[in-house]
């Protein structure tokens, strides 16, 4: 073969190399800026799938609803209180967990979920009974696991200390090990768990060793084999109801409900 | 000698298949085949950046230095395959959530490495990308074969439609559990090495070292 040998001189290999990756950068950010809106449309069908996913499984237990049966709200997570002011349909918590303006540094001691930071606000969805009293409390959980982050449902009862089920809805761990939190045997055991013991403090989590150990009624069984995936669920859950998470907001319903008698 | 461009284009499927005669890209083809539909996206993408990548680097060959030409050519590839895996999310994105990190993973797929630097950094351009198509293509007969046997026997199933009924559904067929496994993905590609070799004795590798015969003790 008589082929032409490129030169070897370093302004050479620099000057390849700085155009090749530069027309590799301005082609992969064209492909990703120009496919954005698709892919989050699917993204957000998805969402919707999946929460007709969580109605569907509560349908057991609970009611047969549709998605307009479900009362969205945003609610700032710090002093538990609804906010009104920002509009319910176009919250993007993801994009608002990673700006500083609209999130909030979580003290390491408290990081649990090994997320860093949390949005200020969360949309919250509740599902009320015919009295108007609150039925179902639906809040949108995330997590690290093992190699990616695990987002979920976690569907409270009214009474604010029960979990009535957990659905996880995206994550990569690894097929047929850690992505068996979406088997709905694992996913069973979170139904009807006590999350906090009679004194209110926070007692949920995944047992992660052999054996009963303390607390046994507020945990699930981990998966074997995927206890990195399990560790990330079991900080998910603790981080989620505890006061950095949801517990400010599950305290001001329960005061509604005492306050409504 | 050159080849024919249809030599070029199907030498790679049974005579040079890059998977079952340079055991190369196994890591996917265990990971992606427990359902026919994934193995067969997975199969049109690995053609599509073979084909690409190897064209491409084709082009430029005579213009990329000796000593770079390792990391000009990983750009590239990666670059092809970030854009088919936005690709996919956008226009597959049930089967794309399936196939999670493997598409990424297709960057470190040696068999479109190897074309890169094997083949299409010394070769024109049209027989660079039908040697990438021809070996996408080899690699995909042997997924396709795979997926299709692990679905159908794991599941009764071939692209989701169900052909023999479970026990749990009240049918005869006990599903082979072990089908969904990695292993059993060694399992068939080692047969189909084995049945292609002992069609093709050619094929066969001389062993590297023998054992040595036991000597009789010297009296």
């Amino acid at each position: 073969m008589s082929e032409v040998i490129a030169k070897d001189t370093t302004r050479r290999a620099l000057g390849v190399a700085v155009t090749v990756a530069f027309v590799c950068a301005l082609l992969v950010s064209a492909v990703a800026v120009g496919l954005r809106p698709l892919q989050k449309a699917n993204v957000e069908a998805e969402r919707i799938a999946q929460l007709e996913l969580v109605l569907e499984a509560l349908s057991g237990i609970g009611r047969t609803l549709s998605i307009e049966g479900l009362d969205a709200r945003i609610v700032e997570l710090g002093s538990g209180k609804y906010d009104h002011s920002i509009e319910v349909s176009t919250f993007d918590a993801q994009s608002a967990a990673g700006k500083p303006a609209t999130s909030t540094a979580i003290p390491a001691d408290l990081d649990f979920a090994g997320i860093k930071r949390r949005a200020r606000h969360a949309r919250v969805y509740l599902v009320r009974d015919t009295d108007e009293r609150i039925e179902l409390i639906i809040l949108p959980v995330y997590g690290r696991g093992y190699q990616s982050t695990l987002r979920a449902w976690l569907v409270l009862d009214g009474d604010t200390r029960t979990v009535r089920a957990l659905k996880f809805y995206q994550h990569g761990e690894t097929p047929g090990v850690g992505a068996r939190i979406e088997e709905p045997a694992w996913e069973a055991q979170w139904r009807e768990l006590p999350a906090y013991d009679d004194e209110g403090v926070l007692r949920i989590g995944v047992r992660l060793h052999a054996g009963a150990g303390d607390y046994s009624e507020f945990k699930v069984d981990g998966i074997s084999g995927a206890t990195r995936t399990t560790q990330g669920v079991d900080g998910m859950m603790r981080f989620w109801l505890d006061e950095f998470g949801f517990a400010p907001y599950l305290q001001r319903i329960r005061e509604e409900q005492a306050d409504a008698g | 000698m050159r080849d024919s461009n249809w030599r070029i284009l199907t030498r790679p499927l049974i005579d040079d298949n890059p998977l079952t005669l340079q055991i190369l890209g196994i890591c996917s083809a265990l990971a992606v085949t427990t359902s026919l539909d994934t193995a067969l996206l997975m199969s049109l993408v690995v053609v599509c950046v073979l084909a690409l990548g190897s064209g491409s680097i084709s082009l430029m060959r005579s213009y990329i230095p000796h000593s770079v030409r390792i990391i000009v050519q990983i750009t590239i590839i990666a670059t092809l395959v970030i854009v088919v895996d936005q690709v996919l999310q956008a226009y597959a994105f049930e089967l794309s959530k399936r196939l999670s990190v493997f598409v990424g993973l297709i960057i470190t797929n040696c068999i479109v490495l190897g074309r890169a630097e094997g083949y299409a950094m010394h070769n024109g351009v049209v027989a660079s990308t039908l040697d990438g198509i021809g070996n996408g293509l080899g690699y995909s007969l042997i997924l396709v074969i795979v997926g299709a046997l692990r679905e159908f026997f794991g599941k009764g199933s071939l692209l989701n439609v169900q052909i023999l009924t479970p026990t749990s559904q009240g049918g005869s067929f006990e599903p082979l559990q072990l089908m969904l496994l990695p292993p059993s993905a060694f399992f068939i590609i080692g047969g189909i090495i084995w049945y292609i070799r002992s069609k093709r004795p050619q094929q066969v590798e001389e062993p590297e070292f023998t054992l040595r015969r036991q000597q009789p003790e010297s009296k």
